[in-house]
This record gives C-alpha cells, structure tokens and sequence, in this order.
C-alpha cells in the first residue's frame, strides 16, 4: 500500500516497466500473447502489486471462446470494477451475451461475476439477465442464479423487489433441483436477514415440505442452509415440531460436523415441549454424535466444546457417562484443552470424580502454565460442587502445594479460600499455607492468603507476625492486596481484643495499617474503607457493632462454576454453531452496530478501500486511457491536485465518506467495553467508593464470582444510595 | 459465510486472497498478524476464531500457511472452519501438496476452484471428483469446451454418469483404529475404537449397494438372531452418498457409491476391550547421572494373529548420550532429535511377550527449569485380518438395474494404533 502510494505521488513513465510491457501484451494481434498478459497481470494482482491502470485493455480481451482467458478477465473486473466504474458499463455487453451462451458454464459464469461487480449502474443491465437465468433450464445455472438474486439486494434492495426476484426465489424453493432449493432458500435467509420487512422467508406448511424433501437430497453444505432454517423457524404447533425433529434425526449420522451440530441445534430447539418420552429419546441420540464431534480437527473441536458447554448449561445431564472422552490429549492444542477442562467440570458427579481428580492432578504437573492454573482452578470447582469429594480434593490440593512449583501454589491458595467458605474443618492446613509466603506474588494468591490469615486470626498463632510483615510493606502492594491486608488487621484486632498477650501487638498492628491507608494513601477505595473502619471501632468502647459488621458471617457459596445468566444462554443456545455461540457473547457485542438500513460503517470502509485504491491510480490510469500522454501533463496534473475525469467521482466519494470512517474505531470497542464491564466481578477494582464499601461491608471481595456476592453488591449499593 | 478467504505465509503476509462480498476493507487482513501475536502473548492459548473491531477472524493452520476467512456477521463458525479444511483437502488433491510454493504455482486454478467452491461466501460444490471434471490443469481446447457435470446439481452430487469398467470390482477396507491412554498406574483412563469402512469402487453405470453388517441394532429390531457376534455401534458417520433416513428406519446402509477411493462410514465404540499390546514401564534414576528404562510389552491378542511393525516411542530427557540397550527381539535406536529411543519389533506375535532395557547417561550440567513436559509413551502397530471389534461384512450387495454386470467384492480387515498412549511413571532414585 505504501509503495503504492509513493510510486502514485511519483508517476513513472508508462513506456517502460512491467504495465507497458503488460500492456502491450494486452494489446497483441497474436492470442496467445495476449493470453500470457492476461496470466501475468493477474499474477501481478495475486502479489498484491496494483493492476488497476490496465483495466482498458483487459476489457478488450474479454469477448472471447477461450474459458480459461474469460474467467480470468472476469476474475479482474470483480477485483477493479470499483476503480473505473464508468467503464464497467463496456463490459456489460459482453456480460449480457455471454448470460445466453449454449454452455451453461458460461451463463453461470456471467452472472455470477455480474453480481459481482459492485457498481450501481450495472443494476440496470442486470435485470434482464437475471430474470431469464432464473428460469434457466441448466440447475446450474439457477443455482448461481439464486445466489445472484442475494448480491443484487444487497447492491440495490428496491430495484430488487421492484422486479418481483424475491417471488421468482420464493417459487423456487419449490424447484426440481435440491441443490437449487438449498441455494434459494440461502438468498431468501440473508434477504431476511439483512431486511426483515421484507418478509423474504416466511415458513409455511408447504414450504416445511419442500425443506424437508431436499434435506436428503442436497448436498452437506445445502443441508446447513436447510436446518439453518429449520433452526430459527418457530412454531406452537407441537405436531409440527414432532415432524421436524422426526425427519431431522437421521442427520446425526452425516459425516460433516457442521450438518451434525446444525441438526442438533434444530432438535434442540424444537424438541421443547413436545412429549416428554420424546424428549427423553431424542436427548439420549444427541449425545453419541456430540461425543464425535470431539474427535474431528481441533478447529472444529473448539468449537463444538464451545457449543457442548452451552448445551450443559441448560440440560446438565446430556454427557455424564462421557467424561473419558473429554480427557485431554497431551497433543491437543491449548484452547482445546481448557475447554474440555470447563466441560468436564461440569459432567463431574459422585461417581466420575476419582478418576476426574486423578486427571486434574495429572494436567496440574504439566507445563503450560495457563493450563495447569486452570487444572488447579477446576479442583477447587468440583470440590465446592460436590460435597463428599471436598476432602479428596484438599489432599490433592496439598500434594500440589508440596511441589513448591509456584504457580500451581499460587493458584492452591486461591482456590482453597473458596473451600475454606464452603467448607469448616480444614483450618488444619493454614500452617502449610503458610509456608509458602514468600513465594506468593501474585495479587489474587497474596489477596486470598491474606484473607485466609484474618478469617482464622484467632487460630492462627503468628497471624499478627504475619500480618505484621504485610503492613510493613503495605505501600508497595496493590489496591486488592491493600484492602485485604487492611480487612485482614481490623479482624485480627477484634477477635485478639480480649487476648491480653496478642491485643496491643494487634492495635499497634491496626494504627499503624490505618494510619497509612488514611494519610499516605491516596487511593478513594482504601481511604473510604479505612475511614470506616475507624468510624465503626471509635463508635463504642467493646466494638460490638464493629463485630456485627465486619465478623459478620458469610453467605455460603454452593458453586463456583460460572453460568451465563439465563437470558443470554437461551439466545445462544439459539445461536448454535454460529459465532456468538462459540464467543458466548450475543451477537450485537461483537456485530458492527447498524443503524437503520444505511450501509454499515465495514461495508463503506470496504467501498473506500477500493476507490482509495482507484485515486491513486487515478493518474496511471488516465494515461492509460490517453496512450501518448507526456510526463509533464501528468506532473500538472499531480500538482493541481485534480485527478482525471475518470476518477473524479471516486475523488468526491472519498471526502463524503470521511467523516463516518474517522468514528468508526470509536463505535465497535464501545459495546465491548460496556460488555466487559457488565462481566467485572464485584471485586474489582473498578469501582467507585460504593464498591469499596461494598467490599467493606461483605468482606467477600475475593472471589466475586458467584452471583451471591453480585447481588449483594446490588443490595447495598442500593442502600447507599438510599442513605443520601 | 465468508466476506473474503486468504492464504497467508507463516508471516501473515497474503499469497492470494478472494474477496466474495466485498463487505469488508481486504486491508483488515493487515490485522491479522498482529492480532494473533498479541493473543499468544496473552496466552498459550489462542482460538481458531476471535473478533475485532467488528470483523471475525477464522483460520487454520496447514503446513507453512494459514487459511483465514473473515466475516462481519454472526456466521456459521463450524462450517466456515470445515470449509476452510475442506480447501486444503480439495487443494491437496489437486496438487498433491498444499504449500506457499503451490499457491504460487497454480494461483490461476486456485482462482477458479475458489470461484466453483464458494459464491457470495456460501459454500458451493467441494467433491474434488467433480470438480476435476471441469476444472482441469490443462487448459481448454477452444473446440470442446468444458460443461458443468450435471452431478454438480443433482441429487446424487458426487457420481457422474457413463462411467465403464471392464471388470467390475469394489474393495472395502474395514479399518479400526485405536485410542488408548493408560495411565502410569496401568489403569486404562480411555479405551475408544474409531472405525472406518474405506471402498475403493470401480464400477459402471450407477449402482445401488448394500452393505450389511453384524450391527446389533438392526438384529435386534428385526427381531433375527445372529450367529456368533454381534456388535453396539455407539455413533455412526455416513459419507454423503448414504440414504441417512433409510438408516434411521431400518438400519439399512443403501447408496450409490462414488467413483473410486471414498470413506463410506466411520463409527465409534467406546466399550473396554483389553488392550491389544500392554506396555509397562519402569523407570530408574541414578543418582541423576544415568537412567535405565525397563519395558515389558505383551501382545494380548489370539496366537493365530500377528502385529506388524510394532514401534514403541520412549521419551527420555533431552541432552541424553551414551545409549546401551538390550532386548530379546528387534531393534532399539536413540533419536535425541526426537528426546526419545524407539523399540521396533517386525513381528510381534499373539501372546508373546518381550523385555526391553534402555540405559543413557545424563549431562552433568542441567538447565535450570527441569524438563517437565509429560510426554507419554506412543505405541504404533498394524494387526491384519482382525477387528478388535469384530465388526464383519455379512454381505454387499451390488445392482445396476440397466447393466446388471457380475460384480466382486473384496473384503479385508486391519486394526491399527491411533493415539495410542501409556504415561511414563515418575522416576524411582536409587
């Protein structure tokens, strides 16, 4: 692009290089000469060199018998048609011929590439051919015509309707032709989609039938089309629904994944509601060619794990008898590994966890680090969701421990704060926790140790030693540390107030923690809390309110594996198989926002690409419509600032569409920021002095991520508010 | 749906690109490299697919390129993968080898598969078959020009029609592969059969086949008993040719075969089944200057059965020298290029069991970060004639109701391991 640039800014002499010496190839008397030219040039574009100054010529070649020449050349319109929109229009002539040639290779060739050519005034020649491609007697054909009726909307949505295409398409569905049933009915979706006034899919009884005809007679990819469609088609009628899933069942068996996932997803949906033996049945179907689906090319793992993980989210019970299958591999690649990691946690049961736990501890001694944390995470999971495993998780917990490998017992001490909220009677094993806290710098596991110490002050007889060195160098900590380690102090003061050997350590302790999280600190969320703190302890001499508030005892957590929230899940599990369904993101957080039906902010970067490109070339251009042009004009012309009549309408498109470009980074990134900040766990730091005080108050701020912390967030948020 | 599909070196830089809907800036593909790099900073593990700004970016990796698709709506992420493995394989088959060098090479009938594979970003025809009968290498003569197959659109999409043999012949290869892990206590964690019925087919016109299996299922809904076995298909995959909805009735596996090599089935069973060649392994560390491995491995199949060239991959550490072994059959070699020795045994016979001892020195100096990496010992074998299994063709039927020609079918049996795996146990100090 840049060399482009450069060498547009300095024309070079278009009499010699590589485009006169293409040119004149292109404008041989000999064929095959020409032929050559035409290969060159388009390896010329393949490098990414531009090509665009030949378009004259190229178009000269396009009139021919040879197969190979023509859809090359058509391959070049397509690509520059956008630099010189007014001579596309010569190649219209041509397109219209070639629409009626006896090969249907041709016909097909012709239109699709007209659809190609994304240039308003091609609109117009278009209809005709079109219209009669469409009643073609070659399924070939029709099947590309279909397609064509598609990139028509999409290039002019009114012209379209006006020509009654989308009732051509409609009819269509009906066709002889499985293949052009498949593609008709893919036009109509994306009309749909992208024009949901125009009611271009509407599924009728009639047309359920010609669906379900098709299914098994297309082919794998019109067989996605096809339950696609079943997928998103909603109906009451239970009859109807039983239909469906009846006849969409046997595609379980194709080999294609994606036919399998979108035949489940049509089951999946339909099934609901319709008689409960049924359901039974068809649930248990499901699960053989789910389990294969883990066994085809890592990519599509992903995501079907993905897709799989949803699907438990809302049926738990679909896949534990199959846990062996979603053992790792030590050859997997890593993203497929943490996802079986989150499925297997989720098929965990009373009668699988042995050998699960024997599993985790395996992966918990490998290499990657990412994995082993996440290995290490998911024994704390399944110790918190299954009670009469806790004890056989904490024993693998302080094998792991006892590695001294330090990540792994970073992130034993994370997890075992959860365990110690779910579960009393293990106290026994603080000492060895801490042990290890040297070695401990991350700010969860520091957070969560910090937090272990001040729960158990009062058993933990070097609790104010240890808490002593922490407030030594309080300062240097980060914001979650800080307020763990402030928490952690005013604990251990009131439960040593009435220990006479400990309580003036533990205040000397406490002044000093205050003291710099009010003065020397100058952050909101510390001082707030501090401040409190203060408030509370000065309030009455035995700090009985004090006690209330911050001893106060701790909703128990009952699961540490996180569910998205209903809503979202039921419409991604309607989003099976698509993009959203593997981000677990509804599709408008990652979907350019489209307001209206204007052109997308993509889409007219994509169209300004192009004329950007034509501008440039604008002056190479020029001279190569005007052959013996001098350099000096062209200098002029340069310095002018003024490009060629062929190119003005590109210059002026450029300036109109300035403007919506310069917002467009803006706009993208501003609903993921508002996603991300709907997934901040309640602990985060993000938040205001409400949080901090929040975090005060439940003293939970570690783990935030089981929605009992949420809510309370909300709740005493709201009591704040209602203070003022 | 696609927006644009691109092949890129290992740099990201594009070798050859095509844009279907021209919806979407072909610099974003400038991203791309970026994007990934900063994700595998994030983490070791990245995604096949991930947005940004707006535009999704779907790839695999295949020999020394990437193949990316990129889209702007909320696609079909499982199709445009497979087809984006569906253009190495069809690639593969046109060129033998799918490269940066055969990108450059061939860039005109790329351009013109692409074309035929794919419209408006919607998937297309993929059957390299037919394909190949009218997008051929050698360019077109002008007098006979190519003409789309009519197999294209038809329902039966992957067959041509006038195809002649002289003899007519069908040979189906019945192939289980299998995946095993055992763990360093010799306990089997995951035993698993992948089946797969492979036919080579060369027959005219267009027949209607029938293949019969001891499938249980259909035993058991027929209401027939079986003499000798019958076997629990727990997931069965049909090659597209396969009357699905037959299948779901009654069990019956009905097609007209494509011409030549294809996969007709493949199916999975999940039942324990002994371990066709049991490894145990011991390990001795002394006193961290030399290890010795003691490997027992026994084939725990019928005596008339015989496994062929066995090969049994041993990971030992990095930087080991001085290798000594001794074993009672075959061959033991160190590959330090692969940190492993591997035992290769001919013949392994049924029922037979055979010790290996490996010892290697260790370098005196140790890098700092000791070698954690679990890599489990690999086991690879063939077993003709045997299904583990014992799955068996009762019968193929073949009927081309014009040309009603004698016809023979060829039947053979192989088991083979897959991921077949035992992990090491940990060292004992002496």
């Amino acid at each position: 692009m840049a060399a482009n640039r450069i060498r547009s800014m300095f024309p070079t002499a278009p009499r010699k290089g590589e485009t006169f010496e293409l040119r004149n190839g292109l404008n041989s008397q000999y064929s095959h000469e020409r032929k050559e030219a035409i290969r060159s040039t388009i390896a010329s574009m393949t490098l990414g060199k531009d090509v665009s100054a030949l378009f004259p010529d190229i178009i000269k070649n396009m009139a021919t018998s040879d197969l190979d020449q023509k859809k090359l050349v058509y391959l070049y319109l397509m690509n520059y048609a956008k630099t010189h929109p007014d001579l596309c229009i010569l190649a219209v002539n041509t397109f219209v011929q070639d629409s009626e040639d006896p090969n249907p290779l041709i016909r097909a060739l012709a239109i699709r590439t007209m659809g190609c050519i994304r240039v308003d005034k091609i609109v117009d020649y278009m209809e005709e051919p079109l219209r009669k491609t469409l009643r073609d007697e070659s399924p070939y054909v029709r099947k590309t015509a279909a397609i064509c009726v598609a990139k028509f909307f999409d290039l002019n949505p009114k012209v379209c309707i006006e020509n009654g295409f989308l009732e051509t398409l409609q009819e269509m569905i009906g066709d002889s032709n499985p293949m052009v049933v498949a593609n008709s009915v893919q036009a109509l979706a994306e009309i749909n989609e992208s024009d949901p006034d125009t009611n271009a899919l509407q599924v009728t009884p009639s047309t359920l039938k010609k669906l379900l005809m098709a299914l098994n007679e297309c082919t794998e990819w019109g067989r996605v089309t096809i339950l696609t469609t079943l997928a998103d088609y909603r109906t009451d009628d239970v009859k109807e629904r039983e239909h469906i899933c009846e006849r969409v069942v046997p595609q379980f068996q194709h080999v294609n994944p994606s036919v399998v996932l979108a035949a489940v997803k049509v089951v999946f949906l339909h099934m609901q509601g319709i008689a409960p033996d049924m359901v039974k049945q068809y649930t248990r179907k499901m699960a053989p060619p789910l389990v294969t689906l883990v066994s085809s090319q890592p990519e599509v793992q992903y995501v079907a794990l993905r897709n799989i993980n949803l699907l438990l989210q809302a049926q738990p019970d679909i896949l534990t008898k199959e846990i062996r299958v979603f053992f790792c591999k030590y050859n997997d690649p890593p993203y497929v590994k943490l996802e079986k990691l989150e499925i297997m946690i989720r098929i965990a049961n009373e009668k699988n966890i042995d050998q699960l736990l024997m599993e985790l501890k395996e992966y918990a001694l490998e290499v990657d680090m990412d994995f082993v944390k996440r290995a290490v995470k998911a024994i704390g999971q399944v110790a918190i969701k299954i009670d009469s495993a806790a004890e056989r998780c904490v024993t693998v917990l302080l094998d792991l421990i006892n590695t001294k490998v330090n990540y792994v017992v970073q992130e034993a001490i994370v997890v075992v704060k959860d365990i110690f909220r779910k579960y009393p009677g293990y106290e026994g094993i603080i000492p060895k926790l801490c042990q290890n806290i040297d070695e401990v710098d991350e700010p969860n596991a520091r957070a969560a140790l910090i937090w272990i110490v001040g729960e158990y002050a009062e058993k933990i007889n070097d609790a104010g030693e240890i808490l002593g060195s922490f407030v030594e160098g309080f300062q240097d900590e980060t914001t979650q540390v800080q307020l763990q380690i402030l928490t952690a102090v005013v604990k251990l003061f009131l439960k040593t107030a009435q220990n006479p050997a400990k309580s003036s350590e533990s205040q000397q302790l406490l002044q000093t923690v205050l003291k710099n999280a009010t003065s020397e600190n100058d952050n909101p969320d510390i001082r707030d809390r501090a401040y409190i703190y203060w408030r509370l302890l000065s309030v009455n001499p035995d700090n009985a309110i004090a006690r209330n508030v911050i001893l106060a005892d701790k909703p128990p957590i009952t699961s540490t594996i996180q569910n998205l929230p209903q809503g979202l899940l039921e419409q991604l599990l309607a989003e099976l198989s698509t993009l959203a369904s593997v981000y677990h993101k509804p599709p408008a957080a990652f979907m350019e926002a489209r307001r209206g039906k204007g052109l997308g902010v993509l889409m007219k970067r994509a169209i300004e690409e192009q004329r950007e490109n034509a501008a440039e070339n604008s002056i190479a251009a020029g001279a190569g419509g005007a052959q013996k042009s001098n350099i000096e004009n062209l200098l002029d012309i340069d310095f002018d600032g003024a490009a060629p009549a062929s190119a003005a309408g590109g210059g002026v498109g450029l300036a109109d569409l300035m403007s919506p470009t310069v917002q467009s980074p803006v706009a993208a990134p501003g609903s993921t920021n508002l996603d991300d900040l709907f997934g901040l766990s309640a602990g985060g730091t993000g938040g205001g002095g409400g949080g901090g005080l929040e975090n005060g108050f439940a003293g939970l701020d570690l783990g935030g991520s089981n929605s009992g912390a949420r809510q309370q967030g909300k709740k005493s948020n709201q009591d704040i508010l209602g203070l003022f | 749906m696609a927006s644009a599909i691109f092949f890129l070196d290992l740099k990201g830089k594009t070798l050859l690109a095509r844009n279907y809907r021209g919806d979407i800036p072909m610099s974003a593909v400038e991203k791309f490299p970026i994007l990934l790099l900063e994700a595998e900073e994030e983490s070791s593990a990245v995604p096949p697919c991930f947005s940004h700004e707006g535009i999704n970016y779907l790839y695999i990796k295949h020999n020394n390129l990437y193949v990316l698709a990129i889209t702007k709506r909320n696609s079909n992420a499982t199709e445009i993968l497979l087809f984006l493995h569906k253009i190495v394989e069809v690639f593969t088959e046109y060129f033998k080898e799918l490269e940066e060098e055969s990108i450059r090479d061939n860039f005109v009938i790329i351009y013109e598969l692409l074309d035929e594979m794919m419209d408006f970003g919607y998937p297309q025809t993929t059957e390299t078959k037919i394909l190949q009968e009218y997008i051929t290498q050698e360019s077109h003569k002008l007098e006979i020009q190519a003409r789309p197959p009519i197999a294209v659109t038809n329902a039966v999409s992957w067959r041509s029609e006038g195809i002649r043999y002289r003899k007519n012949e069908v040979f189906l290869d019945v192939i289980e592969s299998l995946n095993l892990l055992v763990n360093s206590n010799g306990n089997v964690l995951r035993s698993e059969i992948l089946g797969a019925v492979k036919m080579k087919c060369y027959l005219s016109g267009m027949p209607e086949l029938r293949l019969g299996l001891n499938d249980k299922v259909m035993f058991e809904s027929t209401g027939r008993t079986s003499r000798g076995k019958a076997i629990e298909m727990e997931d069965v995959k049909f090659h597209q040719c396969v009357r699905l909805s037959r299948f779901e009735n009654d069990r019956t596996i009905s097609f007209i075969p494509p011409d030549g090599e294809f996969e007709l089935m493949s199916y999975r069973l999940n039942t324990q089944v002994k371990p066709l060649i049991w490894v145990e392994c011991m390990i001795e560390s002394h006193s961290g200057s030399r290890i010795e491995y003691m490997l027992k491995a026994k084939a725990q199949f019928k005596r008339r059965s015989t496994a062929n060239n066995v090969e049994i991959i041993v990971p030992v550490p990095e930087d080991a020298d001085s290798p000594r072994f001794r074993t009672n059959i075959g061959s033991v070699h160190y590959h330090p290029e692969k940190a492993a020795i591997i035992w290769k045994i001919k013949q392994f016979g049924g029922g037979k069991e055979f010790l290996m001892r490996a010892e290697l020195g260790l370098p005196s100096v140790k890098e700092a970060e000791p070698e954690r990496k679990k890599r489990p010992i690999s086991v690879k074998f063939e077993i003709p004639y045997f299904t583990t299994s014992g799955i068996q063709v009762r019968y193929l039927k073949i009927i081309e109701p014009k040309l009603q020609y004698p016809s023979l079918p060829w039947v053979r049996y192989i088991s083979c391991a897959a991921d077949y795996h035992v992990r090491l146990p940990e060292p004992t100090q002496t």
